[in-house]
């Protein structure tokens, strides 16, 4: 069933509907006592007017704030929506925040009244009981152990709330209806936190048509039928979970389920077998080691039929990523592991049901990209903010590439400004930032959304993310590269252990590679090369054609203007004792280029090696010097720039 | 009411006594810790409490009805429930079914209607079911109710183990040492779990604990045994200031 003109209305006018229209259809599951207990649509309403209106009862008002701290269980939204229908505005705060954050944020944001899970939030509020005099009410949900605090005015349970609700209803039969016909689509309705890497975290002021224009653009292109089934097991205070709990649950009419408890998720998915699914990579990477070490730990027969099946299904997603056509014997092999191995895996992990599974927030490796591919899962890539509900961009299905962010959602228009960074503009695009004005001009400057991140547009029409546009160079020619997201591609590689890429105002990008001492050592073992030093394994014409292999692979999948030109493997690795990396083993740029002045001169010439003093600094503060031959490797990169200067 | 009364108890291995003249009262409500050395006599009295032991002397009552002479199971039903120090669990059924064999006091049926899973069988199994996972529930094993007991961690069998012992629905709970040999944090999460057991659920405890900081902190009542010999009883501060308590824990001072 699919609402008409949802853009017309606010969320809270949106449940209702979904209410009135299905009242008995089911809308979110929790699982508690080992059962699946379900809420109807029509309960879910119920549940949310009559918190609505004891806050009412309480004294919330229209543009108040309220702070939801609860783990992923119906009252979460109950409270969300419930506060929504009045106006009012509900701020996530992630369940793991200490005491400090936490006061901090519920400062900031003003908050009139907290929903707090249980006794550990509650406990941690008392310990900024102090800080936070604006909070007039704290209402908790579970009250195991909340005895002692038994007879503090400052204390409500859930169910009270719910209750003064009710009775308040009977005194003001119109009073909720009249409340939920004032929201409006452009009312702010919800406050979601930036990650906060960059300083103190800045609220994003989210509107009901934001929620709304995002889950109309997504579903246009990735539909979602009336009952299918979602899990919700990521923070609510995280903008992802929002998208698809909130936004696309009302929207669409999916069923939110939520698990036991977060540890038991994993077990709950297969018993719920999700249609659609959103996490981040670490989700992804840990379900796939997940795999990978029971079939490290099975009988060799069993280990060898996976090998050899996955071999297959990961040549059939290659063809796939790339949208060629494949020949008939790997759609051969491509169905005999389906068959015969990717089914029941699936089936072991509840991805049986799935449509299709989205990863955001961050890059995923390609590896893990083609495995899931292998496996005949539909995961796509999602880029977005939280100041644009999360997602303005996804892969097609049947158009996934694994390393781009896909296409535009319908209604997102894209724009690439001078300086690289990705601009967007859309009905989802956030009011602002709260209380930060000059913030909010810079984020919304012209209209257009500000990623801060810096992207080009391949020949097909997708997007690629590089960089923050802080970090990104340009050569002379003036095309724009991001040496880390280059780096990153390199590291990639099983035999390189940390790369740098130069190439600012230069004539073409160019790379020190370090190579990794241990795979590079045991590839050499098993070729029967002999080696002494890792100076002499860097060194080896052999593993340099290997390098050079592995260097080629990357730039195959670059855009020319980017590919490496030149490279040289260094013949010591960078070390956090003589202060080339950081501590947290981040390269000091700066700090090698001085170092290795004059490879760096070799890369940009044109000698095919170069003779350099090599010192090592002991531990002891003893250094040695060593004269050696750093052979510089030119690879084919057929740049237009090139071609015009030979 | 159902106080524990123990009157002047008295356990003798042959020439060794284990316990001698004990006396001690366990209120319906709180915490009472019993500490001592290595060897003072703790788990023997726990034995003779839960009825694994019959004292050669002396009586001790629950409720007013008299338990010593009695077997476990009679003890079971008037109320007293143990979690052992030693896992006494079954290793190889998951956390559920360890569960559910602790409710079998519970069950009636006869055999015919347990093989068609029909009448009583379907409604008793359903009722102790719901139960059993309302104590998962309160334990936090949700994540482990259908592993096999033998493949958990030692803290969380720990936690089975006490999870077992509520199962039976009991007013006093004996738990032996149900912290030894778990680190920090799950100390504290066993400490938060004993405390709701007596606040939430109302059951009052007997606890035999080593770790000497969490008795004093949580303890409503301790009580001191060296050599079979109750040396001191009373409330926490005061029973550390006691100068034999001291003694037995700490030695004299060479004169």
């Amino acid at each position: 069933m699919k609402l008409e003109n949802a853009a017309q209305f606010t969320m809270p006018q949106l449940l209702k509907q979904r209410a009135d229209l299905h009242p008995k259809a089911v809308a979110l599951r929790l699982k508690k006592f080992g059962i699946w207990q379900e809420t109807t649509w029509g309960t879910y309403f119920e549940r949310v007017k009559y918190f609505a209106l004891g806050l009412y009862a309480l004294g919330l008002r229209r543009d108040d704030k309220l702070a939801v701290i609860a783990d992923n269980i119906p009252e979460w939204l109950y409270a969300e929506l419930g506060v929504q229908s009045l106006g009012a505005i509900s701020v996530g705060v992630y369940q793991s925040s200490v005491p400090s954050e936490m006061a901090y944020l519920l400062e900031y944001t003003d908050c009139k009244i907290i929903v707090a899970e249980n006794q550990e939030q509650v406990d941690k509020l008392l310990e900024i009981r102090e800080q936070i005099p604006m909070v007039e009410f704290v209402i908790y949900h579970d009250p195991r152990g909340m005895r002692p605090y038994q007879g503090d005015p400052w204390f409500l349970t859930f169910e009270a709330v719910l209750e003064k609700g009710k009775n308040f209803e009977r005194e003001n039969k119109t009073l909720f209806d009249d409340l939920l016909a004032m929201g409006r689509p452009d009312d702010v309705c919800h406050f979601s936190s930036t990650s906060g890497t960059t300083g103190k975290p800045k609220a994003v002021m989210l509107m009901h048509k934001n929620y709304i224009a995002m889950a109309v653009g997504l579903s246009s292109i990735d539909p979602l039928e009336f009952g299918d089934d979602y899990i919700s097991f990521l923070p609510l205070a995280w903008i992802g979970e929002q998208m698809m709990s909130v936004g696309m649950a009302l929207v669409t009419g999916c069923v939110v389920n939520f698990p036991e408890e977060i540890e038991t998720a994993m077990s709950d998915l297969r018993e719920i077998g999700p249609r659609v699914m959103f996490s981040p990579p670490r989700v992804w990477e840990g379900i796939q080691s997940d795999i990978w070490v029971k079939i490290e730990e099975t009988y060799p027969l069993n280990r060898f039929i996976y090998k050899k099946l996955l071999a297959w299904g990961l040549e059939a997603a290659d063809y796939r990523l790339q949208s060629k056509i494949m020949p008939s014997s790997v759609k051969f092999k491509a169905w005999l592991s389906e068959n015969f191995l990717f089914r029941q895996i699936k089936d072991q992990r509840g991805f049986l049901r799935l449509r299709r599974a989205y990863t955001g927030g961050a890059a995923l490796g390609p590896d893990v990209f083609r495995f899931y591919h292998a496996m005949g899962i539909n995961l796509k890539q999602i880029y977005g903010q939280t100041e644009i509900i999360g997602i303005a961009y996804v892969h097609r299905d049947g158009d996934v590439r694994f390393d781009t962010v896909g296409k535009p959602i319908p209604g997102t228009e894209l724009k690439i400004a001078e300086s690289g960074e990705i601009l967007s503009k859309s009905e989802a695009v956030c009011k602002g930032y709260y209380k930060r004005p000059e913030d909010t001009a810079a984020l919304l400057k012209d209209g257009w959304l500000h990623s801060g991140d810096a992207g080009y547009l391949t020949d097909e029409g997708h997007l690629v993310v590089i960089d923050r546009v802080s970090d990104v160079m340009h050569t002379k020619a003036g095309e724009l590269f991001s040496p880390q997201f280059l780096e990153n591609k390199l590291k990639f590689s099983p035999y390189i252990k940390e790369a740098v890429c130069y190439g600012d105002q230069q004539d073409y990008v160019a790379a020190f590679v370090n190579i990794d001492a241990a795979t590079v050592g045991n590839w050499a073992e098993t070729r029967g090369l002999a080696y002494t030093t890792y100076m002499d394994l860097s060194s080896k014409p052999e593993v340099i054609a290997l390098i050079k292999l592995e260097v080629e692979n990357v730039n195959a999948n670059l855009p020319e203007n980017q590919r490496i030109r030149r490279f040289v493997c260094l013949y010591k690795m960078l070390d956090a004792d003589d202060e080339e990396l950081t501590r947290t083993g981040k390269v000091r740029r700066g700090l090698v280029q001085e170092r290795y002045a004059k490879l760096v001169e070799a890369l940009y010439s044109n000698v095919s090696s170069t003779r350099v003093q090599a010192e090592f600094k002991y531990q002891d503060g003893q250094v040695a010097r060593v004269e050696t031959d750093v052979p510089v490797v030119t690879l084919e990169t057929e740049t237009k720039v090139l071609a015009g200067a030979l | 009411m159902s106080e524990l009364l123990v009157n002047n108890v008295t356990l003798t291995f042959g020439g060794l006594n284990a316990l001698t003249d004990v006396s001690l009262r366990v209120p319906d409500s709180g915490i009472t810790s019993i500490i001592g050395p290595n060897g003072a006599g703790k788990t023997s009295l726990l034995n003779c409490i839960s009825g694994f032991y019959q004292p050669t002397k002396g009586e001790i009552t629950f409720g007013g009805k008299r338990v010593s002479g009695t077997s476990p199971h009679h003890e079971t039903k008037l109320g007293i429930a143990r979690a052992f120090q030693n896992l006494e669990l079954f290793r190889g059924l998951s956390v559920v079914e360890n569960l559910m064999l602790a409710r079998h006091l519970n069950f009636n049926y006869n055999i015919l209607e347990a093989a068609f899973h029909y009448g009583k069988a379907q409604h008793q199994e359903s009722e102790n079911r719901a139960f059993v996972e309302e104590i998962i529930d309160f334990m936090e094993l949700e994540e482990h109710r259908k592993h096999s007991v033998g493949t958990l961690s030692y803290g969380v069998q720990k936690r089975v183990e006490v999870a077992r012992a509520l199962t039976l629905a009991p007013k006093l709970l004996l738990l032996d040492e149900p912290m030894a040999g778990m680190n920090v944090s799950e100390k504290e999460d066993m400490v938060r779990f004993v405390l709701d057991i007596v606040q939430e659920r109302h059951i009052s405890v007997v606890l035999i604990e080593h770790d000497l900081g969490v008795v004093m902190d949580i303890s409503d009542t301790v009580y001191v045994l060296d050599f079979g010999i109750l040396i001191a009883g009373g409330e926490p501060l005061e029973v550390a200031a006691h100068p034999k308590v001291i003694e037995a824990y700490v030695g004299v001072e060479a004169a």
